[in-house]
């Protein structure tokens, strides 16, 4: 990246490079941040800490520390960490000759965050529809923003994304279950392989995805639940100001049920 | 990047079908159906569908399952009055709904009172117990482990505590969840807000997190086994018992990046735990709401993580304490 090989060296187990330095300054800088604003808050209470964004007056513009400004400084951090995590895996995956399947799967995890705390918030023009970074304080924004459109099990993004989610746990629970049953037979058995594999699911449900599918299969699942959660929360306000309830009026209303 | 990633798929190999793994001599069920070649899904997977080995357990399986979709959905196109054309236009506002309040825990309430619900839950309850016996006894057959089957048991967990264990614990069938799409999520949603928001009960907070971490953990798992299957890493069996570069090379890469790593076999055990532990805790979670825990919020407040609202107003008596009272 800088020209040689300056930072081409591992700290115990962790390799470190360009990456690994950015990765370190940013998420090194957004926790003493978050410390600072917890000691702000007056609290050392980890469920209660919570860094607020901008209230919503100071629209897209910079706010004082103390008033969200902590949260903007933290929010860069966080992108910084995330975005220098992601180049990092990069790096590592091509010096063990890997393609780059876990640093563009983890790209979606960032776009979710991203959505939340950039893309939305510049769409309704105020810093202030992010999230606060806290463990109780995110649930609380989480439900609020959900009933601000009545009921967000209505939105449409939403429900792909949860079935993703849903569908994603059950695919691994069947993937890790096949290999482990595969591996771990009764007492007394050889080990089995993706002969019996195969035929197990043939058997059960008429197909078998097989070894290399299942892996296309879950990166799949897990990273649409990903996508579908950003877009949900990016429609959310932008494009959809009703209750999500509301929402489906369409559906009812389409010209071919009329004279029924 | 028209480039396969993987040694296997660059040409697709068309052979013959695979007919499973000899059966044991002796068994009664045999596999039915010719296989048949899908090109579409050979893209992805594999292209080979069946051959199926129903067993009686599969069929009785099956045959609930058609009963308890047959009631639910007769009593949804009832309640259009038989038409078609709005049954599939108000479809999914359409519910089965269990007995309400009144009925308790009665066995035999009039069908139009919830009867019909309880009709539906029984037979729906019975094609996955039956699904579950099928997975253990074919598991069995193929000598293999049973994992497949215990994870299943921790999903049927989470369903039975729904529509079966806390009902009973609550008194009335009237507490368990309809059959219907957005009426499931009503009652989610009123569920959460009659306990206090379920976002404070720490047993959703698990079930969340494990929900969460199943996606990143199949991200991460999927992901580096596609990138080291240009090595053959997705032959996971070999791997785990003799590990070769594809997974050395996985290793490494997690390691490299955390410090930390699984193995072929280990990382599929976290990934059951992951699975099962989603349900699991989920399951605990509803448990404990109206049993043990009226209101999640206000005991997150007593247990110190959540934040009192400040008194705006001087307090008022609860009217459900004062004399007169409907108990």
């Amino acid at each position: 990246m800088l020209g040689g090989d300056l930072f081409d060296f591992w700290v115990g187990p962790f390799y470190v490079g360009f990456f690994g330095v950015t990765t370190i300054f940013f998420a090194a800088l957004g926790t003493a941040l978050i410390a600072w604003g917890a000691a702000l808050q007056g609290t050392g209470n980890i469920w209660r800490i919570s860094i607020a964004p901008p209230p919503l007056s100071v629209g897209l513009g910079l706010a004082p520390l103390a008033q969200g400004g902590l949260w903007q400084l933290i929010t860069i951090c966080a992108i910084g960490a995330f975005v220098s995590w992601a180049l990092r895996q990069a790096e590592i995956a091509r010096k063990l000759g890997m393609g780059l399947h876990v640093p563009f799967a983890f790209s979606f995890a960032i776009f979710a965050y991203v959505s939340l705390v950039v893309i939305r918030p510049l769409l309704l023009g105020a810093w202030g529809n992010g999230f606060p970074y806290g463990i109780i304080s995110h649930l609380d924004w989480v439900s609020n923003v959900g009933y601000q459109y009545l009921s967000f099990h209505y939105n449409p993004a939403h429900m792909l994304a949860i079935t993703f989610f849903f569908t994603n746990v059950l695919a691994l629970s069947l993937h890790a279950s096949l290999v482990l049953s595969a591996i771990n037979p009764p007492a007394g058995e050889t080990a089995k392989t993706a002969e019996h594999e195969n035929t197990f699911f043939r058997d059960a449900i008429g197909y078998s995805i097989g070894t290399l599918g299942i892996h296309r299969l879950g990166m799949f699942l897990a990273i649409s639940a990903s996508f579908w959660s950003g877009v949900c929360i990016i429609l959310s306000g932008p494009f959809w100001t009703q209750g999500w309830p509301a929402w489906w009026s369409w559906w009812l209303n389409l010209p071919f049920w009329s004279g029924h | 990047m028209a480039e396969f990633q993987n040694i296997f798929t660059r040409v697709k190999v068309h052979g013959p079908a695979y007919p499973g793994v000899p059966l044991t001599p002796g068994e009664v069920w045999p596999r039915q159906m010719t296989p048949v070649f899908v090109s579409l899904l050979g893209r992805i997977g594999d292209a080979q569908v069946g051959p199926i080995r129903l067993g009686w357990t599969g069929i009785a399986s099956l045959i609930s399952g058609f009963i308890a979709i047959e009631i639910i959905g007769l009593n949804m196109m009832a309640s259009v009055n038989w038409s078609p054309i709005q049954f599939v236009r108000q479809l999914p506002w359409l519910a089965l709904e269990p007995p309400p309040p009144g009925i308790g825990l009665a066995l035999f309430p009039p069908l139009a009172e919830g009867g019909w619900w309880l009709l539906a839950g029984f037979f729906l309850t019975a094609a996955i117990l039956l699904w579950w016996l099928r997975l253990y006894l074919m598991a069995r057959s193929l000598r293999m482990g049973t994992h497949v089957a215990w994870a299943f048991a921790a999903a049927i967990w989470l369903y039975l505590v729904l529509g079966f264990i806390r009902p009973i614990l609550m008194g009335s069938w009237g507490e368990a969840p309809p059959f219907g799409i957005f009426p499931h999520l009503d009652w989610t949603a009123s569920f959460s807000l009659r306990y206090g928001n379920l976002f404070y009960d720490p047993f959703h907070m698990l079930s969340i997190v494990f929900l969460y971490g199943s996606a990143v953990l199949f991200a991460m798992h999927g992901a580096t086994v596609l990138a080291i299957s240009r090595f053959g890493g997705e032959r996971e069996v070999e791997q785990a018992l003799d590990r070769g570069t594809a997974f050395e090379r996985g290793a490494l890469f997690w390691r490299w990046t955390m410090g930390f790593n699984a193995t072929a076999e280990s990382i599929h055990r976290w990934a059951w735990w992951f699975a099962v532990l989603c349900p699991l805790c989920g399951g605990i979670g509803i448990l404990l709401s109206g049993t043990v825990v009226d209101n999640w919020y206000l005991w997150g407040v007593k247990h110190g993580i959540a934040p009192a609202y400040p008194p705006l107003w001087p307090p008022v008596a609860d009217p459900a304490t004062l004399p007169g009272a409907p108990q």
